[in-house]
């Protein structure tokens, strides 16, 4: 499994690198800093099938930090619910694919975008599912920097109040945002402690460790009664080694030179 | 005859228990209002839900249930459902175009002597510019009932603006129809078009003044501000010496804009718009006292519908005086 998933991440982040190389640009290091988080989702974990996209007991994928459309539309492709190729008209008159998720693109749930919707939006598939009496789980993966909007603490507390443990928020903690680092514009540690005081069962991993983000979305809830919060410590910009770890990676046109040197540094031709 | 005096709040409410019956998919979704204190949900209990005081988290949440095929009414205050929760009602129900029903307790000045914070005022300013939106103010408790039932299966969202405390019925009104003007005065000399309790009373009350001064005033209840009833304005407009408008909301973006801004599309007219001036309400009182003090009283319609007819300088006089209370 591990090597499979390894192999379709690297085809997704190339994917997302030749985007961030089209004439739009785009937000190529939260892209890659949670390629891995939606590679072991839709390959070892979502109840999902490209073929039956409204089946009602699916597994619900909300991307709240809805900024890395793009890997989320390079997942789906990989996934098969997008046609392959479709990405690489990404941003462009004529594609369904805008910089932040759109429902025409097939697959994606909800439009997000805007920072601190998604948990809100996941707690309503959440409820609903438990009110049907559908085992359907419900995962949303946030942005560390988002976690500064106020409205994703009243969503944390309300999910917490009524007891929705299938509900799954994944934290992209990459550590950086727009215009520096977390801690240095709003800081959110201790973020581990401050979920379990909200009522959240929490636990933290390496972002970038398929076998341990799969083992440990794989065994939700955690604890009977409370949603689980995944805190998956990542590295912005993550395979690509020029522009990993830095703000600069946010949002990136790639030049050829560049583009090319991203490719090979993924293993990819050049 | 006893009047008989409802909130539009309350019929609604025992209204939806009814609905809840009636249909599966239909889910109460509570921001801590109290509407729902001491009500017995009975075998529905279970799609009663109270989020606390969550008002965006809410919008959101109804947002993810109406996409998993419920249908959820969602409780709120209509400040907070328009301002407060406004880009989760935008970008999660209105672009998503969900079945949503937004149940907007305390609009206009019905709270009162609660305050600015609690009054709504460009309630029907915010949601009207929303694609997919359907906007509907009833005016008393049957046009409550006849207008939920009309919006019960619309596959969009539809906001339902509802006041606080009770209001006389509509006097002589059928029930409304979804999307069409009602006239429950029909001479269209000058034309007065209305919505919510208080106006549509105090318009009829108006018209009732202006017949004795010789002056035959039609009324429309304009239940329906969205989609709003085109044709059946401008088929009583063409002819009229003036167009009024009266609502329980700042003149900026409601009642009065959709119908100038209707008008002036096609065959614009002479327009004289009441509603509460660009300001927050400056002074103490309960419903009825707020609405008096900014005119919106059958006297004071009247006497400014008259003044306008009297000739363009009294029409601009009279704007002018319309500054703050007691104005």
């Amino acid at each position: 499994m591990t090597l499979e998933l390894f192999e379709r991440s690297q085809r997704i982040r190339r994917r997302i690198v030749d985007a961030c190389a089209g004439p739009t640009g785009g937000h190529l290091g939260g892209s890659l800093s949670c390629t891995d988080i939606l590679t072991v989702l839709y390959f070892a974990v979502l109840r999902v099938e490209p073929d039956r996209p409204d089946d009602p007991d699916r597994d619900i994928f909300l991307l709240s930090k809805g900024h890395a459309a793009i890997a989320l539309y390079a997942t789906l492709e990989e996934r098969g619910f997008v046609p392959a190729g479709e990405l690489s008209r990404y941003g462009r008159p004529g594609s369904r694919m805008t910089g932040h998720p759109v429902r025409a693109v097939p697959g994606v749930e909800m439009p997000t975008g805007s920072l601190g919707h998604g948990l809100a939006l996941g707690l309503g598939f959440a409820l609903s599912a438990r009110l049907a009496g559908r085992s359907s789980r419900v995962f949303v993966v946030v942005g560390d920097g988002e976690l500064q909007e106020g409205s994703c603490w009243e969503a944390l507390q309300c999910a917490a109040a009524h007891r929705a443990d299938n509900l799954v928020s994944i934290v992209d903690r990459n550590g950086l945002q727009q215009a520096g680092l977390t801690e240095e514009v709003s800081p959110l540690e201790p973020l581990a402690d401050r979920l379990r005081a909200f009522g959240w069962a929490v636990r933290e991993v390496d972002g970038h460790d398929h076998a341990a983000l799969a083992e440990a979305l794989s065994t939700v809830p955690w604890k009977a009664g409370h949603p689980s919060a995944l805190i998956a410590r990542t590295v912005k910009g993550m395979g690509v080694p020029m522009l990993a770890g830095r703000v600069a990676s946010h949002y990136v046109t790639l030049n050829e030179r560049n583009h090319s040197r991203a490719l090979r540094q993924l293993g990819g031709a050049p | 005859m006893e009047e008989v005096r409802e909130a539009t709040r309350t019929v609604y409410r025992d209204h939806l228990i009814a609905l809840m019956r009636r249909d599966p998919r239909v889910i109460c979704v509570d921001s801590d209002t109290g509407l729902f204190s001491g009500v017995d949900f009975g075998s529905t209990m279970d799609r009663y839900v109270n989020l606390g005081i969550a008002e965006h988290t809410m919008m959101g949440v109804a947002a993810g249930m109406a996409a998993s095929g419920w249908r959820p009414y969602v409780n709120t205050f209509a400040t907070f459902a328009t301002t407060r929760a406004l880009e989760a009602l935008q970008i999660n129900i209105a672009y998503n175009a969900l079945p949503v029903r937004i149940m907007a307790t305390h609009s206009g000045v019905s709270a009162g002597h609660l305050g600015p914070t609690h009054h709504a005022l460009n309630d029907l300013a915010v949601t009207r510019t929303l694609p997919a939106m359907t906007v509907v103010v009833p005016a008393d408790g049957p046009s409550t009932i006849a207008l939920l039932d009309a919006v019960v299966d619309l596959p969009g969202p539809v906001y339902v603006r509802l006041g606080r405390g009770p209001t006389p019925h509509i006097p002589g009104a059928a029930a409304p129809v979804l999307g069409e003007l009602q006239a429950l005065r029909t001479e269209y000399d000058v034309v007065l078009v209305a919505c919510g309790p208080r106006p549509v009373l105090a318009a009829l009350d108006a018209a009732d003044a202006l017949a004795r001064y010789g002056i035959g005033a039609g009324v429309l209840h304009a239940h329906t501000v969205k989609p709003f009833d085109r044709a059946g304005l401008l088929a009583v407009t063409e002819r009229a010496r003036l167009v009024v408008t009266v609502e329980e909301h700042w003149l900026a973006g409601g009642l009065g804009a959709v119908v100038t801004e209707t008008l002036c599309d096609s065959v614009p007219r002479p327009v004289l718009r009441i509603g509460l001036p660009d300001a927050f309400v400056s002074i103490v009182g309960d419903h009825d006292e707020i609405l008096t003090a900014y005119g919106l009283t059958a006297e004071s319609v009247a006497n400014r519908v008259r003044r306008t007819l009297a000739g363009p300088h009294a029409a601009s006089a009279d704007q002018q005086q319309r500054g703050g209370p007691n104005g």
